[in-house]
């Protein structure tokens, strides 16, 4: 199950790092969201993989066992990491249509390199 | 500190009131063109009556410390101390500061701005009196470099002016980058002592001076001193510094900035002197620059220019003493601190003076001014006898100590008896160029073309000099009625023992120093007369060494291989820097598992693999990598990314994360609907990439860092690990008050965190808004395949189900935030719920509509959130407990039974209201966006579908344009 999840991980990295490196506005975005995907469940798997056992605390049970029950602080790290994220996504991509209005264009560079040829053809 | 008494707070508030006084002498200025002025003097005035109740004690022998601690682990404390020395220094920052303010309030023309003028002398004044009064070494280097910083501000106030630019950006790099060398020093000092405090370091003189680090300490402290005290070979910025306006040049190149460096030597004096290094670096640089300013000094034209070589000169001259080491010339160098500071303020005010009443400072035009202002003139001569050290006057009183005491060290080596000769010759030129100030510019025939007919000036803008020259008089004349306890206490204070015997006499009778006095006036004079020959001489051989042609040079040649390395890297291509970063990680990466010798994997037991998950993954694999696949077609890729998101949150249930799964799942929506509108502003599809070579190259990149992040994972959750999350699972019910542990670690045990993310996430929501104010963007009306979009913006089935709908998610919204607490749950994911519920009423219904009916501004929203959270943490603050401490108890209600209630609850409602606001004000803004510019086109509707093609393209390049 391990190889499994680093993989997807991996999987995951390499679809957005990909995505970052691409020259308009749209994919990076898109790959930056993969790859928050792979660094938080990467964060997550620091606490191990467990099933079946949410750190919620049966007080019914007595004493804690703490081995019953996930580890709590990197999920705790990871809740807002996905929040934050979705903070970061929708300002990159605001930003990517403020870029788009002010410069013509949605090259990374702002540089018009094969003209907005998508747009012009778009319209006609 | 027991009890708070008026004289144990003292000196930290003479120290920053200024600072205070400057943002109100900033503000006064809008009032009146004067009232700055006003402030500016009486927050002189009172900084004085606050230090003047410990004078008394210091004139009694005490030293005040007044501290605090700050940051321990370090050794910063916020401490301050007066002593002899202190007391010495903060009355000369005080009271001629205030003799400037008044002359600088009829000095400022009416184009100058009054309150940025103020402002930024006050900070000056502030962070000199931090520099004099500190006790902790680390806190007197801030203020140290805070001097740099006002000065810098203080020199380019003609903002206009280049050269003022000019020297104002080369006394920054100077000054300021001999702040780093005096941190350097007082770092490694404190290291050798075990302390910053100034009382400690004081105290292990024998220590340091034995210690192996003592020369590197020496060294980097001396850059610090020589640099602010323009010595050589760093004195070359001082003249560029004349620039400034000429009350900033009394005050800071005169007075007391360029005596801040002196202060040091003389701070430092018992612990660092005394050893044959001290002694050659010390007094060799000191020698010099009294020399190399003393003959610069006489062939300047301009008379602001001779008189920052003659500050250069006489500091050389203060420095040389305290080169000379002995306690009795030490008592010379105090004396000459103060003598100096008196008649060289008084000078530069006369210089200011001169300039603003003919309108130049160039010697060659200045003549025969002792007709047009003779008052003026008077105390420019009095001031220059006192400067050439003529008998009478208290220049000469110090000057007879330093030539006994050049006379004492020339008994120190073979080469020693040199000293006396090179000081003589010295003197020679300082009265040679004393006696050019004033001949010159006040006799020497008729002024030569005068942009104005000079005068003298305002009253009151003579009463600092005459002030400072009846000082000079009274010391020279009556030294032990005058300026003898200032001077005794200030001695104990610099040698932190028992001053010497020494004696302030006028009369030594016939000696050696007197006779050395006699030749350099005798010969002064003859040097005065043969000036024609001299100049023509100089202007030949030597006035086209400039230092500051170098220091172009080496600034220049820096900024030029900084700014090739830059680009080197940094091609103004943001694919290119990613590729930088990316690569880095790599190697880095590479680095790290290559470099050590574990085996790559651990021994722990693993988990067995089933159907489900190898299902589910394989589907995340595909979908993720057809996101890229089909990156070009975007509205298929964001489906696919919505998959990937959509199975990650699967994982979280499958691995007892039931938090994340439920925060996954509704940011995975919320994600989909934002991307899903803003790609409506943008092309539907990526233009193929013209290089492939690029491709290659990323898809290499992409493969080894997902090769390396598998890895890494690997090695991680192969091997056992002791987490910590101990203390939070045993904590979280008896401390906490949840059994939600992840809840009750956001909400309480990291609650700080939380608060500072739901910040970030404020200020996304309103960067966000503020980036769509005013944007215009006009929609395609028509989607890739040439298709209208559909016209039925509302469909009506729609809009009766999520009407319908609304209140049922709301309750959930609100079932979830209750039981946050206990059961998985809370603000994060209940605001998440909400949003969406509330973002799907403005999709189905229009955003009139919705806007119409939910009357409250998301702003608001937010900003009542962030006020709830941090009200919470406040509360316990106020109660007496750390920020963010929680409190729970247990409440019977009739029906509901017993429950209980913890204050995290109300936090938790901040992080609500916070996560609500933000999410829909990023998407109602987006959406109001999609709304506007669909109107817009389709207004004339038969119009647009004529020519649609035109219309839309012509208007994105007058938004381009």
């Amino acid at each position: 199950m391990e190889w499994l999840i680093s993989l997807a991980i991996g999987v995951l990295t390499a679809s957005g790092v990909y995505l970052t490196l691409r020259a308009r506005t749209f994919p990076v975005v898109m790959g930056l969201t993969l790859l928050a995907y792979a660094v938080n469940i990467f964060l997550f798997a620091m606490g191990r993989l467990t099933v079946g056992l949410p750190a919620v605390i049966d007080k019914t049970a007595g004493a804690v066992n703490i081995a019953n029950h996930s580890d709590p602080l990197p999920q705790a790290l990871v809740l807002t990491a996905i929040v934050i994220a979705f903070g970061m996504t929708a300002f990159l991509i605001v930003l990517a249509l403020k870029a788009r209005g002010e410069l013509g264009n949605d090259h990374v560079d702002g540089l018009d390199v094969d003209s907005d040829n998508n747009v012009t053809k778009e319209v006609k | 500190m027991s009890s708070i008494t008026f004289l144990s707070i003292n000196l930290p508030i003479v120290a920053l009131l200024p600072f205070f006084g400057a943002i109100f002498a900033a503000w006064a200025s809008k009032i009146n063109r004067l009232a700055s002025a006003w402030v500016a003097a009486f927050v002189t005035i009172l900084a004085l009556a606050f230090l003047a109740p410990s004078m008394a004690l210091v004139f009694a022998g005490e030293t005040l410390i007044q501290s605090w601690t700050w940051i321990p682990a370090i050794g910063l404390e916020f401490a301050f101390r007066l002593d002899g020395l202190a007391l010495l220094f903060a009355l000369l920052i005080l009271v001629i500061g205030l003799l400037v303010i008044i002359y600088a309030r009829y000095y400022l023309s009416k184009k100058d701005s009054m309150g940025r003028f103020f402002a930024y002398l006050l900070m000056f004044m502030g962070s000199m009196l931090g520099i004099v009064l500190s006790e902790n070494l680390i806190q007197m280097v801030v203020f140290w470099e805070l001097t740099s910083l006002t000065s810098f501000l203080l020199i380019s106030y003609w903002q206009h002016r280049q050269d003022a630019r000019a020297g104002a950006r080369m006394a920054l790099v100077i000054t300021g980058g001999g702040g780093l060398a005096l941190l350097a020093g007082v770092l490694l000092l404190g290291h050798v002592v075990g302390s910053y405090n100034l009382t400690d370091v004081l105290a292990a003189g024998e220590l340091i001076r034995g210690h192996d680090l003592y020369l590197p300490i020496l060294v980097l402290i001396l850059i610090g001193v020589f640099t602010k005290s323009a010595q050589f070979p760093f004195h070359f910025w001082l003249p560029h510094a004349m620039a400034a306006p000429t009350p900033v040049s009394a005050y800071l190149h005169s007075a007391t900035m360029v005596k801040a460096g002196i202060f040091l030597l003389a701070r430092f004096f018992p612990v660092l002197s005394g050893t044959p290094e001290w002694t050659f670096l010390v007094g060799g640089a000191g020698l010099i620059t009294f020399l190399l300013g003393a003959y610069f000094a006489l062939f300047q034209h301009d008379i602001k220019g001779l008189l920052a070589y003659s500050t250069i000169s006489h500091l050389g001259l203060i420095t040389l003493l305290f080169g000379f080491g002995t306690q009795l010339a030490a008592v010379a160098a105090i004396f000459h601190i103060i003598n100096h500071a008196t008649f060289k303020a008084s000078l530069f005010m006369v210089a200011g003076i001169i300039d603003h009443e003919t309108g130049t400072r160039d010697m060659r035009r200045l003549n025969g001014l002792f007709k047009y202002m003779p008052h003026t003139a008077v105390l420019a001569m009095i001031a220059a006898a006192a400067m050439a050290g003529v008998p009478l006057l208290n220049g000469f009183l110090s000057k007879e100590m330093f030539f006994d005491q050049a006379l004492t060290a020339s008994n120190a080596s073979v080469w020693a008896w040199a000293i006396p000769i090179l000081v003589v010759l010295a003197a020679i030129f300082s009265v040679a160029y004393s006696l050019r100030f004033i001949h010159d510019v006040f006799f020497n025939g008729e002024p030569v073309d005068l942009p104005k007919t000079p005068h003298e000036p305002p009253r009151f803008m003579k009463i600092p000099v005459d002030l400072l020259v009846v000082i000079c008089l009274a010391v020279g004349m009556i030294p032990m009625f005058t300026v003898a306890p200032m001077l005794a206490v200030a001695v104990a204070g610099t040698l932190q023992t028992t001053p010497p015997e020494y004696s302030l006499a006028i009369w030594h009778g016939f000696n050696i120093p007197l006779l050395m006095s006699f030749v350099a006036l005798v010969v002064g004079v003859l040097v005065y007369t043969m000036r024609k020959r001299l100049f023509a001489w100089h202007e030949s051989s030597v006035a086209h060494w400039d230092a500051r042609i170098i220091f172009n040079a080496v600034l220049g040649a820096l900024g030029t291989f900084a700014n090739n390395v830059t680009r080197s890297f940094d091609k103004g291509s943001l694919q290119n820097a990613s590729v930088w970063v990316i690569a880095t990680a790599l190697l880095a990466g590479f680095i790290g598992f290559t470099s050590v010798s574990a085996p790559l994997f651990g021994d722990r037991v693993l988990m067995p693999v089933d159907g489900v998950s190898v299902l589910a993954v394989a589907i995340l694999m595909i979908a993720s990598v057809l996101t890229v696949a089909w990156h070009r077609k975007r509205l298929i890729s964001l489906v696919m990314l919505g998959v990937v998101g959509l199975i990650i949150s699967l994982m979280f249930v499958k691995f007892s994360a039931p938090d994340l799964a439920l925060t996954q799942l509704s940011v995975e929506i919320v994600t989909v609907i934002l991307l899903l509108l803003a790609l409506y502003f943008l092309p539907q599809t990526t233009p193929k990439e013209t290089c492939d070579l690029r491709v290659s190259r990323d898809i290499v990149i992409a493969g080894l860092s997902g090769v390396g992040v598998t890895l890494l994972a690997m090695a991680v959750l192969t091997r056992d690990f002791a987490p910590i999350s101990e203390f939070f699972l045993l904590n979280s019910v008896p401390g906490g008050g949840g059994t939600n542990v992840v809840n009750v670690i956001l909400v309480d045990f990291r609650g700080t965190d939380t608060l500072g993310e739901i910040v970030v996430l404020a200020l996304a929501g309103l960067g966000i808004f503020a980036m769509l104010q005013g944007m215009k963007l006009y929609a395609p009306e028509r989607d890739t395949g040439g298709r209208l979009w559909n016209p039925d913006l509302h469909p009506e089935i729609m809009q009766t189900l999520t009407r319908l709908l609304l209140p049922l998610m709301i309750m959930i919204a609100i079932y979830i935030f209750l039981r946050g607490h206990n059961l998985p749950g809370g603000g994060f994911i209940a605001g998440l719920i909400a949003a969406v519920a509330l973002i799907v009423q403005y999709l189905s219904n229009g955003i009139a509509w919705t806007n119409g009916r939910l009357k409250v501004d998301m702003h608001w929203v937010i900003g009542f959130g962030l006020l709830i959270a941090t009200g919470t943490g406040l509360v316990a603050m106020g109660l007496g407990y750390p920020f963010m401490t929680t409190a729970f108890t247990y409440l019977n209600w009739p029906v509901v039974g017993k429950f209980e209630v913890a204050s995290a609850i109300a936090f938790d409602l901040g992080v609500f209201l916070v996560v609500v606001g933000a999410t829909v004000m990023s998407l109602v803004e987006l959406g109001k966006l999609s709304n506007e510019s669909h109107q817009a086109p389709t207004e004339p509707k038969l119009k647009s579908q004529e020519q649609p093609q035109v219309q839309p393209q012509a208007k994105l390049e007058q938004e381009a344009n």
